[in-house]
């Protein structure tokens, strides 16, 4: 026997998921229960009140997210999390917090659907929903974890990213990955790069809480510290409130969405295994991309030559990192719990210049190393 | 080349499969500096239902986290030992209760039935220690990880003020393991 | 008093009708916040959507417009965060009893430290008068041609039922009391509501025959009846009648009191 690590940990995804929020600086809570993302807030009711935290269980999936948003107002750092039904009706207030530009963490456990669908058992369908699941053209960061590790680490990032552009972002994560128990070296606080939302420095009579600037990201006044501004989720101006001018309307939401696009690279994540001399590259991200390493790996003893490319950021899309990276393979597979949620982006990705290969399951079962293995041999 | 060591413990939900899954896992990883991941299926009920807790052990990275070549599988009713028997592998072993499980599967493999429901009834007088029981059978049996690993697993992972019962109910496991193959002698492994 | 400080005066005109009451309602929440004194940075006022959810564009507070339905779940969030806001939600009586029943309901039962003032005119104003849960029984509406065929809620009977620390109801016609309750509400410890009827001329009076603004306030006058008065009343004498007063004043721990007590047992128990 070892003597153990204090800081090695075997923890539950959705369990680091909840300690890596309240590591990222997280001060409130909201959720309602949902398998498989309860457990979050069943670690987040009992250790957010040991650091002066709020947990709150609310009515319903609607009003945690709102609760989530006002928080966020008030200047805490929030956090909700949900699984597919709830995703699906959080969707409006999310746009909320999108539009009005309010930090907040959204992490959605997939499991199977549509509908009711598969409460205890992994899917992937949510990609396109995390994207575009709120109406109106809107910007969205979504990152997606596969490990219990990544979990803690990606739990971090969403916050920090959140802070950073003012934005809300989704961690994506699974059945699979929220319920895998594994072992957790956890880094050490000063390891985190902490990002707290950006203050004005201007005295209030000045503020604009979606000013035009350089950064294309205004300063954020929290509710209570003097700047009395207004927030909405109607079109408004740069001094927050609504307005029909077209004009204005027409530069706020150019700059909401560029906010986004132009620090893409700041937020796009990858992960390559043997990508450099590939002939076949395998596309995965989230649960599914641990089957897809051990494949590759198989692949790679029989002398065939695959490659990985794991996708952490999934939204925006790492469309540039797709193209550069399958340039010279034959062909793609891409391996996803779902019917081609991010095969079709990867033929867009690729302009359809090469074949993209899918391996698909949605019945609740993990897609297997072999069967990406079989779709690998199939190509070679 | 990296060992995989693959565990499933099947039954019905509420039997305490998933507590030993991590209590298993944290005695490899944490305790005997290997990797390990535990994950589950279960259906809607809290309370029966077939329900499945594996553990794979390694001593290289764990990228897929479910059994497929299993290497020992516990079964505590027939239903799980009918649904799970499919992935244990050739000339694995099939743990069972002896007499929640009657009707053995056919096929090869190696049979360690004991009463380990009963054993849990009739010497600790709690029948909800049947999982650590069965969690030191296992322990002996595959000799994957140390029992002073798990003996410290099960005491940072039970509910306070059941460590005691439960350390016993764990050497009672390994003692009737231990009975078991001084009389049908080793398995193969 | 000086309305004034409390306005944004750049925001105006409003964009409510001639003869709404809405207004009315809003130079009370003012008077009450004047005669208390609060310094405006530590307000917050929360509403959802509909013609009263506008009020929090028009004042010089904290404002929050959220989606229909939802201001009392943004509230919550928001004074849970920032315990030294006076948090204040507007809310109509689709927003708070339709869309946004659940959330009111839980409201009460939490006893957060909320004040709601719901502005009652029985109809959805904002998008054409359509039917609403108070709007009465047999009255007609955009989506009730035939007149209503439910029956309606009694907002201040459903926020006692469900746990509110304080409730009254008051119309805009009776001014002083409207004040008065404000004023309670906004220094009571919990969840605290005030529902006030106002006219809606323009999408209710007009369609059910009820005169002008005038008329419609008169009306409010003449049925209005004092909740000591209507205990000796029957139901038949009660019909169309609208009772007034203060129907809860209970002091009970609040939201906020009894999380602060899980954060130190949680801190005792670490």
């Amino acid at each position: 026997m070892e003597t153990p690590n204090p800081n090695v940990k075997m923890w539950q995804g959705n369990v680091a998921c909840a300690e890596a929020a309240l590591a990222a600086g997280c001060r409130f809570f909201a959720g309602y229960p949902i398998t498989p993302s309860t457990e979050i807030a069943e670690v987040l009711s009992r250790r957010l009140p040991m650091v002066g935290g709020n947990f709150i269980q609310m009515e319903d999936e609607i009003a945690a997210m709102g609760a989530t948003i006002g928080a966020s107002l008030g200047g805490a750092k929030a956090m909700t999390a949900t699984s597919g039904p709830g995703f699906s009706l959080k969707q409006e207030n999310i746009g909320f917090a999108v539009m009005a530009e309010v930090p907040c963490v959204i992490v959605n456990v997939q499991r199977g659907g549509p509908s009711t669908g598969l409460p205890t058992h992994a899917a992937q369908g949510e990609v396109m929903q995390s994207r575009w699941g709120t109406h109106g053209d809107h910007p969205i960061i979504v990152l997606s974890p596969c490990s219990v590790r990544e979990t803690y680490d990606m739990t971090v990032r969403a916050f920090n990213l959140a802070e950073k552009y003012r934005t809300p972002v989704i961690l994506l994560s699974d059945e699979l990955v929220g319920h895998l128990t594994e072992k957790v070296e956890v880094p050490p606080i000063e390891q985190l790069g902490i990002v707290n939302r950006k203050k004005p420095l201007v005295s209030p009579d000045k503020y604009l809480p979606y000013e035009l600037n350089e950064s294309d990201i205004p300063a954020m006044a929290n509710f209570g510290d003097g700047y009395r501004y207004h927030v909405t989720g109607l079109a408004h101006d740069e001094t927050g409130f609504p307005t029909n001018n077209p004009e204005k309307i027409q530069v706020q939401l150019e700059r909401l969405n560029r906010k986004i696009d132009r620090y893409r690279d700041d937020i796009v994540e990858i992960e390559t295994h043997y990508t450099e001399d590939a002939d076949i590259l395998v596309i995965s991200f989230g649960s599914t991309a641990r089957s897809a390493r051990r494949a590759v790996i198989n692949a790679r003893e029989k002398g065939i030559k695959a490659g990985l490319l794991r996708l952490k950021t999934i939204w925006p899309f790492p469309d540039r990192e797709i193209e550069e990276i399958s340039a010279p393979v034959r062909k793609i597979i891409v391996a996803e719990m779902n019917l081609g949620q991010i095969a079709h982006e990867v033929e867009w990705a690729t302009r359809r210049s090469k074949p993209v290969v899918r391996v698909n399951k949605i019945n609740g079962e993990p897609i297997t190393p072999n069967e990406i293995f079989n779709a690998i041999i199939a190509q070679d | 080349m990296a060992f995989r060591y693959e565990v499933r413990l099947s039954g019905s939900g509420g039997q305490g499969l998933i507590l030993v899954g991590k209590v298993l896992a944290e005695a490899a990883a944490i305790y005997d500096g290997l990797n390990a991941t535990q994950s589950q299926s279960y259906g809607p009920e809290a309370r029966g239902g077939a329900s499945r807790s594996e553990v794979i052990i390694s001593d290289g990275d764990i990228d897929y986290p479910k059994a497929e070549n299993i290497d020992i599988l516990l079964a505590l009713t027939q239903e799980a030992c009918d649904k799970y028997i499919v992935d244990l592998k050739e000339g694995g072993v099939l743990l069972i209760d002896s007499q929640m499980v009657t009707k053995i599967p056919e096929g090869n493999f190696q049979v360690v039935a004991i009463p380990i429901i009963q054993s849990a009834v009739e010497r600790l007088g709690k029948f909800l220690v049947s999982n650590i029981i069965a969690l030191g059978i296992i322990t002996k049996l595959s000799g994957i990880v140390s029992e002073d690993s798990v003996k410290h697993a099960i005491r940072s992972r039970v509910p306070k003020g059941t460590e005691e019962i439960n350390i016993t109910a764990f050497y009672t496991g390994i003692e009737l393991a231990q009975k078991w193959l001084d009389q049908n002698g080793p398995l193969n492994t | 008093m000086d309305y004034l400080q409390y306005l944004r005066l750049d925001k105006m005109p409003h964009i409510w009708c001639d003869g709404c009451g809405h207004g009315i309602i809003l130079k009370s929440i003012l008077r009450s916040i004047d005669k208390l004194g609060w310094d405006k940075n530590d307000i917050a006022m929360v509403s959802g959507i509909g013609c009263s959810s506008r009020t929090p564009g028009y004042v010089d507070f904290n404002t929050l417009h959220t989606t229909h339905g939802r201001a009392l779940a943004f509230a919550t969030g928001l004074k849970i965060a920032n315990p030294r806001l006076h948090v204040i939600v507007v809310s109509g009586d689709g927003d708070a009893t339709a869309i946004g029943g659940n959330h009111f309901i839980h409201a009460a039962r939490r006893n957060i430290d909320v004040t709601m003032i719901i502005y009652n005119n029985y109809i959805y104003g904002m998008t054409g008068g359509q039917v609403s849960p108070t709007t009465p029984s047999r009255k007609k509406a955009s989506t009730a041609p035939y007149g209503n065929p439910d029956e309606p809620f009694d907002i201040s009977r459903l926020a006692q039922a469900a746990g509110a620390a304080y409730v009254a109801r008051s119309t805009v016609y009776h001014v002083g009391r409207t004040d008065k309750y404000i004023e309670q509400a906004l220094t009571k410890t919990g969840f605290s509501v005030v529902e006030v009827l106002t006219p809606c001329p323009t999408s209710y009076g007009r369609r059910n025959k009820e005169g002008t603004a005038v008329d419609m306030m008169m009306a409010q006058k003449a049925n209005s009846v004092g909740l000591e008065r209507a205990k000796n009343m029957s139901e038949e004498e009660l019909e169309g009648k609208i009772i007034t007063g203060v129907f809860v004043d209970k002091d009970q721990k609040s939201y906020l009191t009894r999380y602060n007590e899980v954060v130190e047992q949680a801190r005792n128990a670490k």
